[in-house]
């Protein structure tokens, strides 16, 4: 297949693999501990159990798989909203296939459909919009969920919904930023990072101006990557070669797809429709200040928060459930109480259970072969 | 609809308008003019007598070997039509290889069908000639079956059960737990064309593809394959959940590791794209025409050239093999030269968000 194949390159590999273990040994750190590598995005997370990179890998690089899957860190609060929006007999509640199975405290969006509420799995918010228009006697919502790279997506749609007069659409905006909660892990005192592989689809759209405070104020190099195998594994080349010289800096590899300055058609859209909230609830991280937006004023009539009542009630996570440990890289999934035994794709207590990004979900699925690896070496 | 042998002629009744109404469930002539005029047209070569039920003579059945073969599935698939078969053909394809795979020789079906008032008459008379075709094509015959109409909103259109009876000759015996370190694990050919082709034929992904499902009836292909490579340890079809279900279901009964390998797994080119815009894996697609077989190493030529010279196995290949390592457990070696566990799906495969 043209424009993946090619970065699938079993010869190539092997050679960044030797590549990759002749500078990691010659990184000091590496004799007394691994080297822990975040890869902050959930789409490095698949492709990194997809393609088992983490068994090529010398056994002084682990990754560390961090808080970008938007799902994974969606609060069962938020959840219970969307069930409480899509219960309403006038609404068609329109979502990301991977958001139907998180679970809310009384139900997910899956048992919510089986119930008998109108819940309807769509591929992208203009598919909500559609709908709209053809029901006009319902109210579509659209569940906006994602980082910068679904943002532009939802705000063209609530810019054409305007345009073309469509008011029984709207928007639950639960967009998250990326860069707060970067900073947030940064700041966390049980941090272990050595550096990190940047989000590529985040970066399409922000472009990496934004992640600079990374390499200046906490000193640590970032690596902004795609997301094919060797994109991964070429990366975190570059990540090593930094720390072999010293240097802490952002660098993009993905410069096929992410220009330096982003995208600016999409960051206007963006700008138009959304503006930054005071804070924003996290899954296992807490409330981080300015992680998320909202919809402006402007715009009120296309905002399912303003159109509806919504219970917006803070739930615990379980308190069994070690998420944020995880999603720091404090503990590897299968190190958490309840991994594997209580929770389980099946009934998954956290939300990193629940999506196929999430590194928990990830590692019950594909995972294992490094742990595996881990546990033979051990006994 | 249940037929029997002629003794004397009867008239068969004819629908005359053009849906389906509560009236055809009501038991009265309505209904004897649908059953009449859709389904025994259809699927009776002799349709003089009918009686409650099929009735077989023994005799005739052992002829064909010692153990009665007996399965039934339901049949549910939204679009009824799609690219490669409908509902019907699924209907008949899915329980005869369900006895196919057992080693057993197809030989009778029942059909039962749910139908949705309002579905077109002509949607049904489709339905019933593509059950007739494929059936008559695999050398069985559907012998009894029974017609349900239920209100708008109770069913989707049409449900169908098929339930069969084969009979497995004597010296056939497949078996999951028949697997033994170092037996080879083959297909029949390229994989997930039907999951891919139904995501698309709902049109809701604006996906424009040439895919078309593998639907088929493999009684001819598996007789072909049992013929050349008569150590075949089992054979399962990989419906719902793909070859990774039954991949794992053949490691957890027979207490082995099974190791494939991504490069060997063969697969179109347009269902790699499709899966990979969506995010899906295809090792978990449904297939409607694909076996998984397990055979001892030294009849994996055989059974792959028979295979081969079949029109359902012409993509034959050998993709892994069975040896120690922790049980019940399936890993795929990756085309990039990692090494991945091939796990159950839990639910159904949702497309990724981004």
């Amino acid at each position: 297949m043209k424009y993946a194949d090619e970065f699938r390159d079993r010869d190539k590999a092997k050679t960044l693999i030797l590549e990759i273990e002749k500078l990691a040994a010659r990184i000091e750190v590496t004799k007394t501990r691994p080297l822990n590598i975040m890869e902050v995005c959930g789409g490095h997370t698949h492709s990194i159990f997809r393609y088992g990179l983490e068994g090529m890998l010398p056994a002084s690089i682990e990754l560390v798989h961090g808080p970008g899957c938007p799902v994974c860190v969606l609060p069962m609060g938020r959840v219970d909203d969307c069930v409480s929006i899509a219960e309403h007999p006038q609404v068609i509640f329109t979502t990301f296939g991977d958001a139907m199975r998180v679970p809310g405290s009384r139900k997910s969006l899956l048992q919510a459909k089986a119930d008998g509420a109108d819940v309807r799995m769509v591929y992208s918010p203009m598919d909500a919009l559609a709908l709209a228009r053809n029901n006009p006697g319902r109210e579509v919502v659209f569940f906006g969920l994602g980082f910068e790279t679904t943002m532009p997506s939802t705000a063209l749609t609530v810019l054409q919904a305007e345009a073309d007069g469509i008011e029984n659409f709207s928007v639950f905006c639960n967009h998250i930023t990326i860069v707060p909660t970067i900073k947030a892990i940064l700041d966390s005192p049980d941090l272990h990072l050595d550096g990190f592989l940047g989000p590529g689809h985040v970066s399409m759209v922000i472009g990496t101006a934004p992640y600079e405070f990374i390499a200046d104020y906490y000193k640590r190099p970032m690596v902004v990557a795609g997301f094919e195998p060797l994109d991964v594994l070429q990366s975190v080349w570059m990540i090593l070669k930094q720390i072999s010289e010293g240097r802490a800096e952002i660098e993009n590899q993905y410069t096929r797809v992410v220009p330096e300055a982003g995208n600016s058609p999409a960051l206007a859209a963006v700008a138009k429709v959304y503006e930054l909230r005071e804070f924003f609830e996290w899954r296992g991280l807490g409330s981080i200040d300015h992680s998320g937006i909202k919809v402006r004023e402007e715009y009120a009539r296309f905002d399912a928060e303003r159109k509806f009542a919504i219970p917006n009630l803070r739930i615990a996570d379980p308190k069994s459930c070690q998420c944020g440990e995880v999603l720091k890289g404090v503990l590897k999934p299968w190190q958490c109480k309840v991994f594997g035994s209580l929770c389980t794709p099946e009934t998954p207590l956290g939300a990193l259970m629940v999506s196929p990004e999430g590194a928990c979900a990830a590692y019950y699925q594909y995972g294992g072969v490094k742990r595996q690896q881990n546990l033979e070496a051990a006994s | 609809m249940n037929i029997m042998i002629p003794p004397r002629r009867r008239t068969l009744g004819r629908v005359h308008v053009p849906a389906v109404t509560l009236a055809h469930g009501a038991g009265g002539k309505a209904m004897k003019d649908l059953v009449d005029d859709v389904f025994i047209g259809a699927f009776a070569a002799t349709p003089d007598v009918l009686e409650d039920q099929a009735r077989f003579d023994l005799a005739a059945l052992q002829r064909h070997g010692d153990r009665l073969a007996f399965t039934t599935d339901s049949f549910v698939v939204d679009p009824l039509f799609f690219p490669g078969g409908d509902i019907g053909k699924l209907a008949v394809c899915g329980t005869v290889n369900d006895l196919a795979v057992g080693g057993a020789r197809p030989l009778y079906l029942s059909c039962a069908v749910v139908i949705e008032e309002g579905v077109a008459i002509d949607v049904l008379r489709r339905v019933a000639a593509s059950m007739a075709e494929t059936a008559s094509a695999a050398g069985v015959a559907i012998v009894t079956g029974d017609t349900k109409v239920v209100q708008r909103g109770a069913c989707d259109k049409i449900f169908i059960t098929t339930t069969g009876i084969g009979v497995i000759p004597p010296n056939v015996d497949l078996c999951v737990d028949r697997i033994e370190q170092g037996d080879v694990i083959l297909v029949n050919g390229r994989l997930g064309d039907h999951g891919a082709a139904i995501l698309c034929a709902r049109g809701d992904l604006a996906l424009e593809t040439e895919i078309h499902s593998d639907c088929a009836a493999l009684d001819g292909l598996i007789a072909t394959l049992l013929a050349a490579a008569p150590g075949t340890r089992c054979i399962r079809d990989a419906t719902r959940g793909g070859i990774a279900t039954v991949l794992n279901e053949m490691a957890e009964a027979s207490r082995l590791a099974i190791e494939i390998d991504e490069a060997a797994t063969p697969l179109r080119e347009d269902v790699r794209g499709f899966c990979e815009i969506l995010g899906l894996d295809p090792l978990y697609l449904a297939n409607e025409g694909k076996i998984v077989i397990a055979v001892p190493p030294e009849e994996a030529e055989a059974a792959l050239s028979a295979m081969r010279a079949h029109p359902f196995g012409a993509g034959a290949a050998l993709i892994g093999r069975a040896g120690p390592g922790e049980v019940g457990r399936v890993t795929m070696q990756t085309t990039f030269g990692g090494r991945r566990i091939v796990d159950m799906l839990v639910g159904d495969q949702l497309p990724r968000i981004c």
